[in-house]
């Protein structure tokens, strides 16, 4: 950044310089300026959504598209994703307390045998950032965590989550199960990962593959509408 | 033939050289490893040609490039081996090297034929959380792991990375104690608990013995 942000006061600044001013702290990774400008606009009257979508969410997303459009790669997003992720810390517990809309609500979880979460961590960031409830099974999810995990939960959507080739045919295994017990239809199953890819997703009996983050959303999203209108209709 | 750059392996890979009758098309990660078993077998019919080792990294490449290398080279040599694993391909190198008549060595990746298939699936449920590192990349770690993912830049991130992993397991090739002190060092900049094991060449030396 330039010398003249290293003296940037942010609470001087007006919501409409602030704002841009905190996305771009957030495209940059600075996590304790993220932080300032969140205290600073709930110090201003505004309402923690307000904050979460118009600070954060919509920082990230242009941090999702530059990473889309290969101008960023995944260190910067992660370092970005590190400092949403601060910021969402002071919201999280004051949504819960003022509410905010809920668009459905999701479990996820990195599949038996894969330890990577780097992907579902964002996916499990920005679903809650778009007003998704998300429970995180973690690593290392066998199926039958999953189905308690759905059987207790009772969510929307389930997302399953592999980095290895070697462990993203452990998703097939668990939507069939879903099938078995006659269960597939009450979920959206939502699968991502670097090895996979819309092909795969249809193999295994998915609803959707999602390429990234922002597409887990928009895909999240229209499904979930989907259903309800479908519900409605029914 | 005096033993390739690194560096060369990395990025550009290997043209073979020599009038050999069979001809193995490996990762540049494998070139110092099949060029020690054809010095140590006297294999003097078989010649080497690498694509880039750095296509770990990108295995989308590699299924294109062995197809590439396969059809640029197959008028020449009587056979071609191909010196992958699956590498991250999700069966598409399997279908290409099916649907060109070659052969490849089984397994998920060099570090399980280096271990030994079956020594290696029998470990797997107890190696989740295990990073491993081969003679070549631990001698290649910087341009592998840590200028890729950034950590050159922003080592706060090696958490991020690594937090799931509890060791680095150094599968030796040879036995280097240079190389060891790398691989520990390596081990110490992620985080991670070290082992080496010492592998030797494992199934890579029986592929090319019984098909060479």
């Amino acid at each position: 950044m330039a010398e003249d942000d290293d003296d940037l006061i942010l609470s001087d600044l007006p919501d409409e310089e602030l704002v841009p001013q905190m996305h771009d702290d957030l495209y940059d990774g600075l996590k304790d300026e993220v932080v300032e400008g969140v205290e600073i606009l709930l110090e201003r009257g505004w309402t923690p959504y307000r904050v979460l979508t118009e600070a954060l969410v919509a920082g990230m997303t242009i941090v999702g598209n530059d990473f889309r459009d290969g101008i960023l790669f995944v260190p910067e997003v992660l370092l970005a994703a590190n400092a949403m992720k601060a910021g969402m810390g002071i919201l999280k517990p004051l949504l819960v307390e003022t509410g905010a809309p809920k668009l459905g609500k999701m479990v996820i979880g990195t599949v038996k045998g894969d330890i990577h979460d780097i992907g579902k961590n964002l996916v499990s960031m920005m679903m809650e950032g778009a007003g998704f409830e998300v429970v995180d099974l973690g690593i290392n999810t066998d199926v039958d965590e999953y189905l308690g995990a759905l059987e207790k939960e009772r969510p929307d959507i389930l997302g399953m989550s592999a980095l290895l080739t070697t462990t993203m045919p452990y998703m097939k295994v668990v939507i069939d199960t879903l099938t078995e017990k006659g269960l597939r239809d009450d979920y959206i199953v939502l699968v991502g990962g670097a090895p996979l890819n819309e092909e795969f997703g249809r193999a295994i009996g998915a609803d959707a593959y999602c390429r990234d983050a922002a597409v887990a959303v928009e895909t999240a999203k229209a499904f979930v509408a989907r259903k309800h209108n479908q519900a409605a209709a029914g | 033939m005096t033993a390739p750059d690194d560096r060369m392996l990395t990025e550009t890979g290997l043209t073979p050289a020599g009038r050999g009758r069979v001809l193995v098309i490996g990762c540049g990660a494998l070139a110092h490893e099949i060029l020690a078993l054809k010095r140590a077998n006297g294999w003097h019919h078989l010649d080497l040609a690498c694509l880039p080792a750095i296509w770990h990294n990108h295995p989308e490449r590699i299924a294109p490039g062995i197809r590439e290398a396969v059809t640029r080279h197959r008028a020449a040599y009587d056979k071609i081996l191909v010196a992958y694993a699956d590498c991250g391909t999700g069966g598409d190198l399997a279908r290409t090297c099916a649907e060109l008549g070659v052969e490849m060595i089984e397994g998920p990746h060099c570090y399980a034929f280096f271990d030994g298939l079956d020594a290696f699936a029998a470990r797997a449920g107890d190696e989740i959380t295990a990073f491993y590192l081969t003679d070549f990349l631990a001698r290649q770690f910087d341009a592998f792991v840590w200028r890729p993912l950034g950590l050159d830049r922003h080592p706060e991130l090696t958490e991020t990375y690594f937090g799931n992993y509890d060791r680095l397991v150094f599968l030796a090739q040879t036995d280097d104690p240079a190389l060891d002190a790398r691989a520990r060092d390596c081990a110490r900049r992620l985080g991670l608990a070290y082992e080496r094991r010492a592998t030797g060449y494992g199934d890579l030396a029986r592929f090319l013995q019984e098909r060479a």
